[in-house]
């Protein structure tokens, strides 16, 4: 079954006919060839798919394209000034060598900035706590957090 | 140790890779499109072991959307997957090295043993497509243990293998070994499990292959720590295809640990297939299929027993272990619990005789290789767990148990085939005791005692050996190719150098790091570096990153290409300065006419290379672009102590990891920032195995019962503690960075610091014993038993 | 995913229609739906997306009642004012549920329909004696848990909200499974205008009273109270990550700690 629908994606107003059967991950990775937004599991656990949706950061790769009708969806590829310089939360990531492999990066910067908009202060625990949701392998965390720490205290500037 | 003193070497340079992979602009290989693509699914065995009678394709070929569906019977012309190590057995012989078949061949033997590959126009008609194929199976009993499968009467999984054994093999001198426990004071004694475990790097393994009819040429997309390597095997011992005709790019690569080093089926049935049907064929794993696809890691039974005297000097060591290789033997895997595994067992003591003998089996489950460490973790959890335990028995601090027996004179020959070449062990213990604020332990473990919990203190002096490795060592081991690195710096004409590396980057930061080494030994700015990786297409040759050799044995590759550079370099810049070839001197990106100012830059000399108006060319070919291929004359060293503090809820069972310290030696360090996170990645999945991380099967049926993130505990941010690590150096002997490797580290000596932890906090309540994952629930169970016991 | 009608619904009658019209399924966050589909477990021929209807959403104070709409997300009942001033242990829960990402698109409505045997809801709505809702009639929470996966709701009905009685004192202690972070037991204890209530999720088929406990602490609403109690482990889960015996154990462990926290 083919449904139409329109949605915005960083700031663009998408216009597009999907199958029913068609995950929010698939069209931003095969409809819109926004292949920053991984996918690294399939029961919905590795938070890697992460976007946020009307400002919340959701698993896109649990959620069908159609439940996002009318949002506004927000990926890694809208984060970054036109200029190319980046996001504080990205900048970061970089800073704090907050990332190895790089593919749970987006979908973690992409929780660390709900987290942020929630908990602008949060201290170690609470960002671990927060980050639940988004497994790395590389890291041990421990820089990603410390990255998200920084990325908080800019944002705040 | 750079030519530069102040140059970018040792520095903590910001990673250049992070650009892309933070703007969602890196390339892995599922981000791969091409025309006309279409897409596999391979349909696999559900059952552990089952004799396939038929396989009805008719109505799942006419499904909408499917282009082609192969089985076993259609590769003709297709040899099996290759084992690249050959054990040589107690016996003599050599291994039992049974079929190892791209598709199913009559048989399944374990779950996940791909039967079909289904190529259609879109992933959903592939899958459609796959349940409509009939297969008939009949189901034989399943055997899923080592041990189990080395019982008498346990279901024969290859005919090529009676017994279900791929070899026994042995390394020491058994003799001494007896004679030493003969007149021993005391035995400690200890019975391990490594677990099995699941590398679950975060990017599933995926290819994309593809065919051009008119070169008669494929190119494969695929996510491999060794693009090189692959091709080999695949072209070379599976396709019969010339190496010319096929290019293997390893783009972004999310993560290895191992668990991408080897050839699996899913991308030769691709490239085989994709001439077939003469379009590009995709294919991304799920992660479910993961679980029962990828290699395992682990699975070790040991009994290990250590000789004293008196004093707890250490007089002989005997290991006995069998290892689950799993169903097939994949890449590596008959070497992991030998070679790399019983060399190691020597430690940082001077135990002057050791025996090991290692039984391998096969078994109805996922092949099991190399994962994060590699036998050196298991050598690891085996050599301090028996040392925990000596000190236990003798009423010997554990700092003082390592200390009475640490290594101090070097070089030193261990017992067991190894010759170290350096290192300091007092240094990196004393200043893991002190970070780890060992002196106040008894009084936080007091405190913890008022809560109602149970406080332990754990202690790892680890050693790996890395860098693998002399290929000539390694092929009077067995191996079946070389394990030197090749590396070609491309000076530009304006000066810039492109540097082809075969090591592959998938996490590493080495397009930073060489970047660092190359910019320091040529003083040149680093934006003037561009490091290249990953395309056989583009680099010479390459061995790959596995083992914490990239830097050792890739960096120095590098390091001697760069020497070639500068010695042509200064026969140029002679003959512009009008110098005699031995007065120049090379400094600072500048070549020199000793005790003069004459000089010439880097970049004029390069340019002078390339337009060689003034230039001697009778004696010099033009151009500035050498490479160099360097083979270690022997493994590096890395050692440290790990030392770990536990907190036990004896009512749930629950253990927290409240402080881990690590002190490594990597040696010279280029990049500290890199290194640091290494430490902590590799710590994460040392924590991992011995407090979460745990591959089950059933028993009776041979299914995975672990076979998602639903059921397989990763460690997650809160899960784990903040890591304190600092490193001292004592720089390896024979590669002229003097570096040792730093990326596996974390993952050999976390998990028998925590786990000796672990038994430290029980020791109060009666346990004596317990297995890792220390799980809550496990070990509330040992606490039980403990009580009851009582 | 095999293939489905997607209909979107605009009011509650007509959801129910469309249900009843094609025997198929409600989709409301999806967060378990959705992932059934992926792998190809559930295949429903129509979904019926809840998610436009505005009168399935918000939280609203109703005397001695919180007042949940049916479609409400668990980060927003963790969020409410309502909620962490009425029944703060239900806020506490509802912010304990999956992870993040979860909690922003699951929600109430969507968990007890599953009635997954590991879910946190099921156990405050047991624990706290509320009242659910639907499109058809009013269920007591004792009426609506059928078993694993099962609830009274017919195929054509929907829970449209839940109305949670404000405790004395309430408090849900939930321990992780190490993998899925579900309950491998979580444990709701409450004090309600009908007595003390003990709720146990993840340990059986579906979520149950825990008698035992209830009686021990009707008696003395204290942690050694509940320590006291020993839990048959008799038809209680066991699999990897827990036997019966430690889930019965936890039980009364965690019923302490609940007794604590409730205060």
């Amino acid at each position: 079954m083919s449904i139409p629908l329109s949605l915005t994606v960083n700031g663009q107003a998408v216009t597009t006919t999907v199958d029913a059967r068609t995950l929010l991950v698939d069209l931003l990775r095969t409809g819109l060839a926004l292949t920053g937004t991984h996918v690294g599991c399939d029961t919905a656990q590795c938070g890697a798919c992460t976007v946020l949706v009307d400002g919340r950061a959701v698993k896109s790769c649990n959620v069908l394209a159609a439940q996002v009708a009318g949002a506004k969806v927000q990926t890694i590829e809208g984060l970054a000034a036109e200029d190319g310089t980046l996001h504080p939360m990205q900048a970061a990531f970089r800073e704090c060598h907050g990332l190895q492999c790089g593919f749970c990066t987006p979908g973690m910067v992409m929780s660390a900035l709900d987290l942020v908009a929630r908990h602008p202060g949060a201290d170690e625990a609470k960002i671990r706590e927060e980050l639940e949701g988004n497994l790395c392998r590389c890291t041990g965390y421990q820089n990603i957090v410390k990255a998200v720490r920084l990325g908080a205290a800019e944002m705040a500037k | 140790m750079g030519a530069n003193e102040t140059g970018p070497i040792g520095q903590a340079v910001r990673r250049r890779e992070d650009a892309r992979f933070l703007t969602g602009t890196g390339q892995y290989t599922d981000d791969v499109t091409m025309p006309r693509q279409t897409c596999a699914y391979f349909l696999r065995s559900p059952h552990a072991h089952a004799n396939i009678r038929s396989i009805d394709t008719k109505a799942a070929k006419a499904a909408p959307g499917v282009v082609a569906i192969y089985v076993g019977a259609d590769l003709t012309g297709v040899n099996g997957l290759p084992c690249g190590w050959l054990i040589t057995g107690t016996d003599g012989k050599p291994m039992n090295e049974p079929p190892h078949p791209v598709l199913a061949q009559g048989k399944v033997r374990h779950v996940g043993d791909p039967v079909a590959v289904v190529v259609a126009e879109s992933l959903l008609e592939a899958k459609d497509a796959a349940e409509m194929i009939a297969v008939d199976y009949e189901v034989l009993p399943a055997v899923v243990s080592g041990v189990d499968a080395l019982k008498p009467g346990a279901p024969q999984i290859h005919e090529q293998a009676p017994g279900n054994k791929c070899y026994t093999w042995a390394l020491g001198d058994k003799a001494a070994v007896d004679a030493a426990f003969a007149t021993a004071h005391h035995v400690s004694k200890v019975d391990i499990v490594n677990n099995r475990l699941v590398p679950n790097a975060i990017e599933p393994r995926a290819a994309v292959a593809s065919y051009n009819r008119a070169e008669q040429s494929y190119t494969l997309y695929v996510a491999s720590q060794n693009p090189h390597v692959e091709r080999l095997l695949m072209t070379a011992f599976v396709l019969g295809l010339p190496e010319t005709k096929v290019r293997v790019i390893a783009p972004d690569v999310g993560g290895g640990f191992g668990s991408k080093i080897y050839l699996y089926a899913e991308e030769t049935a691709l490239v085989w297939a994709s001439k077939h049907v003469n379009r590009p064929i995709r294919w991304a794993a799920d992660r479910s299929e993961a679980f029962i696809s990828d290699a395992h890691g682990r699975d070790h039974v040991t009994h290990a027993e250590m000789a004293v005297d008196k004093d707890g000097r250490f007089l002989a060591m005997r290991v006995t272990t069998t290892a689950n290789l799993g169903a097939y033997l994949s890449t590596f895997a008959s070497c992991i619990p030998t070679i790399l595994y019983a060399t190691l067992l020597a430690g940082q003591y001077t135990t002057p005789a050791i025996y090991c003998e290692v039984t391998a089996a096969f078994t109805n489950t996922v092949p099991v290789d190399a994962y994060r460490g590699a036998g050196r973790p298991e050598a690891t959890y085996v050599v301090e767990r028996v040392v925990h335990q000596v000190g236990v028995d003798l009423g010997i601090a554990q700092d003082e148990i390592r200390r009475r027996n640490f290594i101090r004179a070097f070089p030193y020959a261990t017992p067991v085939a190894l010759t170290y070449d350096t290192g300091n062990y007092d240094q990196t213990l004393d200043e893991a005791m002190r970070m780890a604020d060992v002196a106040h332990f008894t009084s936080r473990k007091a405190e913890a005692a008022r809560r109602g919990k149970l406080r332990g203190l754990g202690y790892s002096s680890y050693i790996e050996a890395c860098g693998l490795a002399p290929s000539n060592i390694a092929g009077a081991l067995g191996a079946r190719a070389g394990l030197y690195e090749a590396g070609e710096v491309r000076v530009n004409p304006t000066g810039g150098v492109t540097v082809f590396t075969g090591s592959h980057s998938h996490g590493q930061g080495h397009e930073t790091t060489f970047a660092q080494i190359v910019a320091d030994k040529l003083g040149i700015d680093m934006a003037n570096v561009e490091i290249v990786h990953g395309d056989t297409g583009r680099i010479p040759f390459g061995m790959g990153t596995y083992g914490s050799r990239s830097l050792a044995v890739g960096g120095t590759a590098i390091v001697k290409a760069i020497d070639k550079v500068v010695a042509k370099g200064k026969k140029i810049a002679a003959h512009l300065l009008e110098a005699a070839e031995t007065d120049i001197e090379f400094k600072d990106g500048k070549f020199t006419v000793a005790g003069t100012d004459r000089s010439k830059a880097f970049g004029e000399v390069a340019l002078a290379a390339y337009v060689p108006h003034i230039y001697p060319l009778d004696k010099l070919e033009p151009g500035l672009n050498e490479t160099a291929f360097y083979d270690p004359t022997n493994f590096t060293y890395p050692a440290g102590t790990h030392i770990c503090e536990v907190e036990i809820d004896p009512d749930t069972g629950v253990t927290e990891v409240v402080n881990f310290v690590a002190c490594d030696d990597f040696g010279n360090i280029i990049n500290p920032m890199i290194v640091e996170g290494q430490v902590h990645g590799g710590l994460a999945q040392g924590l991992g195995q011995a407090l979460l991380e745990n591959c089950v099967y059933d028993a009776k049926t041979g299914q995975l019962l672990s076979g998602s993130f639903m059921d397989y505990a990763m460690p997650r941010a809160d899960d784990l503690p903040t890591f304190k690590v600092s490193t001292k150096v004592t720089p390896c002997t024979h590669n002229p960075l003097g570096a040792k490797g730093c990326g596996e580290a974390g993952a050999i000596g976390a998990p028998a610091a925590m786990m000796n932890a672990v038994h430290d906090a029980l020791l109060g309540v009666g346990v004596k014993d317990i297995q890792m994952p220390a799980s809550p629930h496990r070990v509330w169970q040992a606490i039980q038993s403990a009580k009851a016991g009582a | 995913m095999y293939t489905f009608e997607l209909k979107k619904a605009d009011s509650v009658a007509n959801a129910a229609a469309l249900l009843a019209a094609s025997g198929g399924k409600a989709l409301a966050g999806g967060q378990s739906l959705v992932a059934a589909l992926k792998l190809r477990l559930a295949q429903p021929g129509t979904l019926v997306d809840l998610s436009g209807i505005a009168e399935l959403k918000g939280i609203r104070r109703e005397g001695t009642h919180v007042v949940i709409g049916a479609m409400t997300r668990h980060a927003d009942v963790a969020a409410s004012a309502e909620v962490k001033v009425g029944i703060p242990a239900l806020a506490a829960l509802a912010e304990g549920i999956g992870d993040r990402q979860v909690r922003n698109m699951g929600t109430l409505g969507g968990s007890l329909a599953n009635n997954d045997p590991a879910a946190c809801y099921p156990a405050a709505v047991l624990g706290l004696d509320a009242v659910v809702h639907t499109s058809k009639r009013k269920l007591a929470a004792a009426d609506f848990f059928k078993g694993m996966y099962e609830t009274a709701l017919a195929e054509d009905e929907l829970i449209t909200s839940v109305s949670f009685p404000v405790p004395a004192k309430a408090a849900y202690v939930k321990f992780v499974q190490p993998a899925s972070r579900f309950a491998l037991v979580g444990v709701f204890v409450a004090q309600t205008a009908g007595g003390v209530r003990v709720a146990v999720t993840g340990a059986g088929s579906s979520v149950f009273r825990a008698k035992a406990l209830e009686d021990a602490l009707a008696k003395s609403f204290t942690a050694d109270a509940a320590k006291a109690v020993k839990v048959p482990a008799t038809g209680l889960n066991s699999d990897l990550h827990g036997s019966a015996e430690y889930r019965a154990h936890l039980i009364s462990v965690l019923a302490a700690r609940a007794v604590t926290a409730a205060g």
